[in-house]
């Protein structure tokens, strides 16, 4: 039963991110060069609702239905991997126009060929875990 | 309702889907979870077996089990988008992009993504089939690597204000104009 919530979550993820256009090739090459607002636009709204959101949360001690403390994502300190990661997904994420929400998205919304981006991307995430050890951190 | 299903059908603004956006994670974090795609491909993984020869694979993944009913809903999501809730306008995207991106070989045909790159078809030609398998995988790796994505880092991260996603934020733009500026020259 309790799956039922986070399909219709999804469902709305899947929306927002396809009427949005923020699961388009194009949107992001727009982005990255510099040429429209508007993936700035929808980034900067909900971080900024997002930050706003978290301080109330922290400081009205907000819980979530499962009577915890809401969870917050705290990142361990460090420096390299958080660049060298991030360039490398930054990467992929202009090649592929899609970070992994919208190449989920962009299946039902008849790229199907997105597949093979999702499997890729899988393969991908195999190969850290294997060489994990191996790069700097 | 038929004025609230045209209403919804023209294309979003940016203020609208930040909205959209800001929602679902109340509604993850409301649920006692964190908004964050990326961890879905390592739950993969360890659905299939990676677990047992690789440890950054094992433990178990039930506990991630939610998110991946998260992504069918925003499979299913983008179906409802394009199938019922699509106003047949093209994106409105700017003239400079689409200059810069006909100058590159790739004219703008509406769609979501170019059809000339990604459709089957082109997964025969060597060059469709690097463009989404390096694509996917680099994704892959390096959100593994930075740990996290745009979700978990731009949007989570950065709203509880995280040193480490600002700096994988950066990252991810500097990965993304190196391909722009740098790389899309040599490849199209």
């Amino acid at each position: 039963m309790k799956f039922i919530k986070y399909l219709l979550i999804g469902i709305l993820f899947g929306v927002v991110m396809t009427k949005s256009e923020a699961i388009s090739w194009y949107r992001i090459q727009e982005m990255f060069r510099f040429q429209s607002f508007h993936m700035y636009g929808i980034i900067g709204t909900a971080v900024s609702i997002g930050a706003l959101m978290m301080f109330l949360m922290k400081r009205l001690d907000f819980k979530a239905i499962t009577g915890a403390s809401v969870k917050q994502k705290v990142s361990d300190p460090g420096f390299k991997r958080y660049l060298f990661g991030g360039i490398v997904f930054g990467l992929g994420w202009a090649l592929s126009g899609a970070c992994p929400g919208p190449m989920y998205t962009l299946i039902g919304a008849k790229m199907t060929v997105f597949i093979v981006v999702i499997l890729s991307a899988v393969l991908g995430t195999l190969v850290y875990g294997v060489v994990k050890n191996k790069i700097p951190h | 309702m038929n004025e609230i299903i045209e209403f919804i059908s023209q294309p979003w603004s940016w203020y609208a889907s930040g909205i959209g956006i800001s929602l679902v994670m109340f509604l993850l974090l409301w649920s006692g979870e964190r908004f964050g795609v990326s961890s879905t491909l390592k739950t993969l993984c360890s659905i299939g077996g990676a677990g047992k020869k690789i440890s950054f694979f094992a433990g178990g993944w039930k506990d991630q089990s939610w998110n991946l009913v998260f992504v069918l809903g925003a499979a299913i999501g983008g179906y409802i988008a394009v199938e019922y809730l699509n106003s047949g306008q093209p994106l409105d995207l700017s003239a400079a992009t689409i200059t810069d991106l006909k100058a590159l070989g790739i004219p703008f045909d509406g769609e979501l993504a170019p059809l000339s790159i990604f459709n089957w078809e082109n997964l025969t030609t060597v060059k469709g089939l690097l463009i989404m398998i390096i694509g996917g995988f680099l994704v892959g790796f390096g959100t593994r690597w930075a740990g996290g994505c745009t979700s978990g880092h731009a949007i989570s991260g950065l709203s509880n204000l995280q040193i480490p996603s600002l700096i994988a934020v950066i990252g991810f733009f500097i990965g993304g104009l190196v391909m722009t500026f740098l790389i899309f020259p040599l490849i199209f």
